[in-house]
């Protein structure tokens, strides 16, 4: 009964989303006031409906009903309680009711959270989240169905994927979802916005806590996807261009310009035009990364079972949403006047600069993640392009990004003056070359030019970054200059993270150590000043795998620092060998033991790592999530919005 | 007006090639390789640097699998638990690590298992030029005489296997 339910509840969000895309869309062409005030009460009701679908499917999970197919092939009676709930979202039909309920929820918000905004606008607005529902939501009713019935019954299920059966998988398609799925927001009221023709400033104002929240929650999910391969695919490696990580990064880096292009559009009303593109196109790769992942067009270990037909779908789809977005871009942005001009040196040209190095870094991610693709269908071959490409593309285009990101906020709005500036910044040049210098000479070594030109971009990017703070501090007296608004500390902070990253990046990338060695109980290694004491295996059994396990003490100078517990799982289902490192971790370095193959006798081949100040790449993460909230949460977004009510003016005529 | 449609202009482009990535499925590409002995080479072993792999020894008298691989490579991984399969139902393989490092390689072996018997170690990718691969993974079916067969680009699939390459490998068997 429960899945019946949760179908029956899918078709009737699907039918509220049909209402609430037409009659409010339709109203605010016809100015039918009545047809107008349908879009609240049917977005709220369309994500209740959601609601309840979504419910249903995790209790189906919850109750092992393997009579619904897609729970007898992603569940097992075995598997424990949290799992069998993120089971839910493991493949590929719940993973897209997932995305349909974030959908309802964030258009919910928008429902909600509206004050300010012009009833046609605000119709306007739920009306193109409603459209994008309708295509959702009849895409998991036609082609991937999660409450389909499964006959005969089977007497248990085909078990999660092991990979996925981990705390930070299970937490980190929500996460992501929310992102990708909330840059549907600043896309609808850019949409929005083209359609009304009221292309200002308010517009910005409205969309850029939306997009801040949005770009938050993506920058989480990131993280905790990086954080998860880290420890869970081995290598010890967090990042590996694979093309799912890409279909997430690309809107990422989208959202990023956006962020930025936002700010010049809401004070100085320039790059109106660009933003609206921006924002078109920061939900176009999002929608595009769900066609590369779930079409079968690229390999991939994130694959979804993969469906031409379903392909097909995403691909119209695709066509009609971002084709009908250009389109009306295509007629009504040459009416947008941008009336303010600005000097090659200011903050605008500054955020400029920001943006074509973010929307390039975007576009080679995408080359290199379509390049197969277009061998493909060429029909020169199937190729997996690698790291070697994106490692090298990469670098150039992001290091002034780095350099200049600190500096950004630093500069006046229409003009400034270079010299001024360069007096302003020139002692943090010999600062952050020296800290790179001394820290690489204290704790490492001098290795090559290169790590410590990294080490000393990432020293200059957070100290340019939190310069602010320590002017704000000299030039007022004491702490009362530090009384500012919640948005420059989010643009500090989120710019100081990502320094935090890079210093992750630069010295676990180049001062990580590992070593492979055979151990019998009783033996030793030594690494990077640890020692590694091998105690010996033990047997014993988890809920549904049997597994293998270690028992390795870690000595520094004498003195116990750490147990480790690695395992060797083996899944008993779907009969496969997982490896689960162990690992001590901390700020300064983490201890990595993961076991490999057992040898003659008691011995094991074991893989130890010392990887230095890795967490701080994940650290740097969520300074930056944290930074995105913060100015999210700017007062300035609440006070503003009453006044913003009537659109200040009207720039395009269509 | 122009310079607004270029961006619907692109979008089309890309939606042409997608839509048309959607329609073609070509894994197996006629390879001019085909019919003609496999390329000899000599390469150091992956596991050994000191032990040669020679080609002519190893690709020969017995139907065999030669796989194109490399750690950094995805859709290797994704394939890699098949070819385990394959191994443990006594198909012969042979791998060549394409641009890697060996530490990499040897890791990956380490921590996936093993389903080579021999695995060359090509570290600038010379020999995959000779063998003419465009990119990883690739396969490689040789028959007893050192020829190559058939060519299979991108991951083995079971549906793979038991259309095109279980059936040839089999015939390849019983012929001397």
């Amino acid at each position: 009964m429960t899945a019946e339910l949760g179908q029956l509840a899918l078709i009737f969000a699907l039918l509220m989303a049909v209402v609430q895309a037409f009659f409010p869309l339709a109203g605010a062409a016809l100015r039918l006031p009545a047809w107008v005030a349908v879009a609240r009460p049917a977005a709220r009701a369309q994500a209740l409906f959601l609601a309840v679908s979504f419910y249903c499917l995790v209790q189906s999970f919850v109750v092992n009903d393997f009579s619904v197919r897609y729970v007898a092939e992603h569940s097992n009676s075995a598997l424990p309680l949290f799992y069998r709930i993120a089971a839910a979202w493991g493949a590929h039909e719940g993973s897209v009711l997932l995305w349909a309920l974030i959908l309802g929820l964030w258009t919910a918000a928008v429902s909600l959270f509206n004050r300010g905004l012009s009833e046609i606008f605000t119709a306007r607005v739920l009306g193109i989240l409603g459209l994008v529902s309708v295509g959702i939501l009849a895409f998991i009713l036609f082609t991937s169905n999660p409450f389909e019935r499964l006959l005969p019954v089977p007497p248990d299920g085909n078990d999660l994927n092991p990979l996925l059966q981990d705390f930070g998988l299970a937490v980190h398609p929500p996460m992501l979802y929310m992102g990708y799925v909330g840059m549907a927001v600043p896309f609808a009221f850019a949409i929005a916005a083209l359609m009304s023709g009221t292309l200002d400033i308010a517009w910005a104002r409205w969309s850029r806590p939306w997009t801040l929240v949005a770009w938050s929650f993506l920058t989480l999910g990131i993280t905790l996807g990086s954080w998860w391969a880290y420890y869970e695919l081995g290598w010890g490696g967090w990042w590996f261009w694979d093309p799912v990580e890409n279909a997430s990064f690309m809107p990422w880096l989208m959202a990023t310009a956006l962020i930025h292009s936002l700010t010049v559009t809401e004070k100085r009303g320039a790059f109106k035009a660009w933003t609206v593109l921006l924002a078109i196109f920061a939900f176009s790769l999002s929608l595009l990364g769900m066609f590369l992942v779930r079409s079968g067009v690229l390999v991939s270990v994130h694959a979804f079972a993969n469906d031409p037909e379903r392909g097909l779908f995403i691909l119209v789809f695709l066509g009609l949403v971002i084709g009908a977005s250009l389109l009306l871009y295509a007629l009504r942005a040459p009416a947008v006047r941008d009336h303010a001009r600005f000097h090659w040196f200011s903050r605008e040209a500054l955020l400029l600069v920001n943006n074509v190095l973010l929307v390039v870094a975007a576009a080679s991610v995408l080359l290199g993640t379509l390049y197969p693709l277009v061998l493909d269908a060429l029909g020169l071959g199937k190729i997996s392009v690698g790291p070697p490409y994106f490692g090298s593309v990469f670098a150039p285009v992001t290091a002034p990004l780095f350099l200049l990101a600190g500096i950004g906020p630093l500069v006046a709005w229409r003009r400034d003056d270079p010299a001024r500036l360069w007096r302003q910044v020139r002692w943090l040049v010999p600062v952050s070359l020296t800290a790179a210098v001394v820290v690489a000479a204290l704790w490492f070594r001098i290795g090559d030019l290169v790590t410590l030109a990294f080490l000393a971009t990432a020293f200059w990017l957070g100290a340019t970054a939190l310069l602010p703070w320590w002017q704000r501090l000299r030039r007022r007296e004491g702490w009362r200059g530090l009384r500012q608004p919640a948005g420059f500390y989010g643009m500090t902070l989120a710019h100081f993270g990502l320094a935090v990253f890079l210093v992750g990046v630069g010295v676990s990338n180049h001062y990580s150590i590992e070593r492979t060695v055979r151990l019998a109980p009783g033996d030793s290694a030594e690494l990077g000043g640890y020692r590694f004491l091998f105690q010996g295996v033990r047997e014993f059994d988890g809920p549904n795998y049997g597994a293998d396990e270690g028992t390795f003490e870690v000595y520094r100078d004498g003195e116990r620092v750490a147990v480790l517990r690695p395992q060797k799982r083996f899944y008993r289902v779907q009969r496969n060998v997982m490896t689960e490192a162990a690992i001590d971790p901390g700020l300064r370095r983490d201890l990595y033991v993961a076991l490999g193959e057992p040898l003659e006798g008691d011995a094991w081949s074991v893989r130890l790592y010392v990887k230095p100040a890795v967490r701080w790449i994940w650290l740097g993460g969520l300074l930056m999530m944290a930074g995105g909230l913060l100015a999210a949460a700017d007062r300035r977004y609440r006070t503003a919005r009453a006044t913003a009510a009537a659109p200040a003016s009207v720039n395009a005529t269509a | 007006m122009l310079k607004y449609l270029l961006p619907l202009g692109l979008f089309a482009a890309l939606l042409i090639l997608l839509g048309v990535g959607l329609t073609l499925n070509p894994r197996e590409v006629p390879s001019p390789l085909v019919g003609r002995p496999a390329p000899t080479f000599t390469l150091p072993r992956l596991d050994d640097p000191e032990t040669p792999f020679d080609s002519a020894e190893r690709l020969r008298g017995r139907v065999s699998l030669f796989n194109v691989w490399a750690s950094w490579c995805v859709a290797c991984r994704q394939e890699h638990p098949f070819l385990m399969q394959l191994a443990r139902q006594g198909v012969t393989i042979y791998g060549l690590d394409y641009k890697d490092t060996r530490e990499a390689g040897l890791q990956w072996i380490e921590r996936l298992g093993n389903p080579y018997r021999a695995v060359a170690f090509d570290t600038d990718g010379k020999v995959a030029i000779d063998w003419g691969v465009y990119g990883v993974p690739e396969t490689f079916v040789i028959d007893k005489q050192g020829v190559i067969r058939y060519k299979h680009i991108g991951p083995i699939t079971p549906k793979d296997w038991e259309e095109k390459l279980g059936p040839l490998v089999a015939y390849l068997e019983k012929q001397p």
